[in-house]
């Protein structure tokens, strides 16, 4: 497992390499510069503001620099937020993205799991077509669409939680709610599918004809079961999820790292570009791992097979 | 003997978009006490429907027992309720199935597979349970039980996970076990240890065991009994010294002589012609009619009843009828039959049928 670890370990900082290599020549391809709006300043003070962030020399130049502060660990200093280091900003705003994505993904795994659950139980009844709508719908709806709408329903129409902004438990629901849709739809498909083929399998069929009830078979073999595969999609998801954050942060004014993002991409503020994206991918490259992780512990056959690596 | 099953005019029907399909259309049989009685058949005769009835184990929808009932220890097993039944699964009627690589659960240990189905039935400590469950894989012969029992079923090769699946089988000492073709999948050397592993178990603990198979070479292994099933009806029962060296109806004939033999390395091998009907609608009078080359007229009219032979043997064929023409068996069943009287001359009995 130790060896395991650090051969992903090391496949880990190659994807990040690539990941800060490509961002950087299309952050470079951007149109604009981060002084397009300053026509207060003439053009002598604009060249010894570029000449100041190192802007004025030759990209690939540019790009050497860049590479060299980032083995240092340092991601540079923010253009639009007063020369505070990057580093710095994104600690500073990780808070209600991290809180917001974590709802989402527990909330929606919970739910979707038990609508998924319930829909293969009762496979053709009323519930699975139900769970089955909700699903569609839930794939199909983006879910900045279904933000607007909650926002108008329940925060303008019922007025029952506030329509934006982050100043406690109750701001939270509405955005983690129409963040977790996509989420649910996914796990619930999934794992209907799942269960479906594991009810049918042999090993069911042994476990009932040792006597044990409908219940026990389902918490005992058929879940465990159908989780393995359900695992897989988490990968992706949270992919799904944290692109899922910018439109929604910004959409309910959370001052969160996406909102962050999107300001800075408007405004050229490279270092920040770069640092966030470099997060971002870092936490998805850990979520990936993670789900790697979680197989081992679910299924004792890719335990093993791992172990002897 | 004690009779400790008796199964009376079975019907089971599958429920489909097309219409009702008669999977198992009148079966009726006993089940003696420490005997094996083997149910042979081809694919699609409703063997495999019978045995999982028995466990009520057929998923209700689409199936239904349309009428008949299966007698056991005084209750009919087809009026229980499903908790009830899960009393008697597992406790006192097991089971074990054809494939052992995806009859066990792989992400349990196969020491929790068996204590499961020790402690749904008996009133014992886990400690206990752990005891009892390292006796039952050392009695289906694995060895190293208590190492055993911490591992997954991928770490047992087939024979061996079958062995487990018996031990799980056995767990609470059932008065019958119903085996459906629990060798098929295994290879032929594999094979000849778990039946082996069964006959000597049996002895040991006295059960039945009722044994599913379309291998007419396990069941002269085997069996003490054969029943003989096509297109959802017992055709033909009785000893296997009677079924296979006295065989009465014409599917039996078809079937021994379709059976490899040392005896007859040269010649090709029979088979029966056509395939079996269709159970959505089953043809009038005897089902097995268009494929018989002896069918009478009436065969096609009217269903043969069962015909005694013995007092153990019973054929549904109108061959057997008083004013049938006398035909001559297929030339191996023949044979057979001339080995048959000499096997009860040297019994000192005098052969019968």
């Amino acid at each position: 497992m130790a060896r395991y670890t650090f051969q992903r370990f090391v496949y880990m900082v190659i994807t990040l390499f690539i990941i800060a290599t490509l961002t950087f020549f299309l952050m470079k391809l951007l149109p604009g510069s981060p002084l397009q709006n300053q026509e207060k300043l003439t053009p002598e003070q604009k060249a010894l503001i570029l000449k100041e962030y190192g802007l004025d020399k030759p990209v690939p130049v540019q790009y050497i620099q860049y590479l060299g502060n980032l083995l240092k660990g340092d991601l540079g200093v923010s253009f639009q937020y007063d020369n505070r280091p990057v580093t710095e900003l994104i600690s500073d705003r990780i808070g209600p993205s991290a809180q917001l994505g974590f709802q989402a993904i527990v909330f929606g795994t919970i739910v979707g799991l038990i609508l998924g659950i319930v829909a293969a139980i009762r496979h053709n009844h009323w519930e699975d077509y139900t769970a089955t709508v909700i699903a569609v719908l839930g794939a199909s709806i983006p879910s900045f669409v279904l933000g607007g709408f909650l926002q108008y329903f329940i925060a303008v129409k019922l007025q029952w939680l506030p329509v934006a902004f982050w100043e406690g438990f109750k701001y939270t629901i509405l955005p983690t709610l129409a963040l977790s849709v996509g989420v649910i739809a996914s796990i619930a498909r999934f794992m209907r599918t799942e269960m479906l083929e594991v009810l049918s399998s042999d090993y069911i069929l042994t476990a009932r004809a040792k006597g044990i009830s409908q219940a026990g078979v389902i918490m005992k073999h058929a879940i465990r079961n159908s989780l393995i595969p359900v695992i897989t999609i988490l990968g992706p998801m949270t992919v799904n999820l944290m692109t899922g954050t910018l439109v929604i942060e910004k959409l309910f004014a959370v001052p969160g790292l996406g909102e962050q993002f999107v300001r800075s991409i408007e405004l050229n503020d490279y270092p920040v570009i770069m640092g966030t994206t470099l997060f971002y991918s870092a936490l998805l490259i850990l979520a990936v791992f993670i789900v790697d992780v979680l197989y081992g512990v679910v299924d004792p056959r890719i335990r093993l097979a791992g172990g002897k690596k | 003997m004690e009779k400790i099953l008796q199964v009376n005019d079975l019907h089971i029907s599958f429920d489909i978009h097309a219409g009702e399909v008669q999977a198992v259309r009148g079966v009726t049989f006993d089940l003696y006490k420490g005997e094996t009685l083997a149910i042979v058949g081809e694919s699609g005769s409703g063997k495999s429907v019978t045995s999982k009835a028995l466990m009520r184990l057929l998923p209700t929808p689409p199936s239904r027992i349309k009428q008949g009932e299966i007698l056991f220890e005084g209750k009919d097993l087809t009026k229980l309720s499903e908790k009830e039944m899960q009393s008697i699964r597992g406790a006192k009627i097991s089971m074990i199935f054809q494939d052992p690589m995806t009859s066990l659960n792989p992400t349990m240990t196969i020491g929790k597979q068996i204590m499961e189905a020790i402690l749904k039935h008996q009133k014992l400590s886990k400690d206990e349970a752990r005891k009892r469950a390292i006796e039952l894989l050392q009695l289906v012969g694995i060895k190293n039980a208590e190492l055993r029992m911490k591992q997954y079923p991928h770490q047992f090769s087939g024979g061996m996970r079958q062995r487990v699946v018996i031990a799980i089988a056995l767990a609470c000492n059932p008065k019958i076990l119903i085996a459906d073709e629990p060798t098929t999948a295994l290879d032929v050397t594999i094979q000849a240890q778990i039946l082996e592993l069964m006959k000597d178990i049996q002895k040991k603990l006295g059960m039945s065991i009722i044994f599913i198979t379309h291998d007419l070479g396990v069941v002269a292994n085997m069996a003490d009994r054969v029943a003989v099933m096509y297109a959802g009806k017992i055709v033909e029962i009785g000893t296997v010294d009677e079924i296979f060296y006295n065989p009465k109806h014409p599917y039996t004939w078809g079937l021994l002589a379709s059976m490899p033999s040392l005896d007859h390395k040269d010649t090709e091998l029979y088979s029966i012609p056509g395939s079996p009907p269709d159970l959505l609608n089953p043809p009038k009078g005897d089902a097995f009619a268009p494929r018989n080359p002896y069918a009478l007229k009436i065969d096609y009219e009217l269903e043969p009843p069962m015909f005694q032979v013995s007092d153990t043997h019973y054929a549904a064929t109108w061959l057997l009828h008083e004013m049938a023409p006398k035909v001559e068996p297929p030339a191996i069943v023949r044979e057979r039959m001339e080995r048959f009287a000499d096997i009860v001359a040297r019994k000192g009995g005098k052969p019968r049928g």
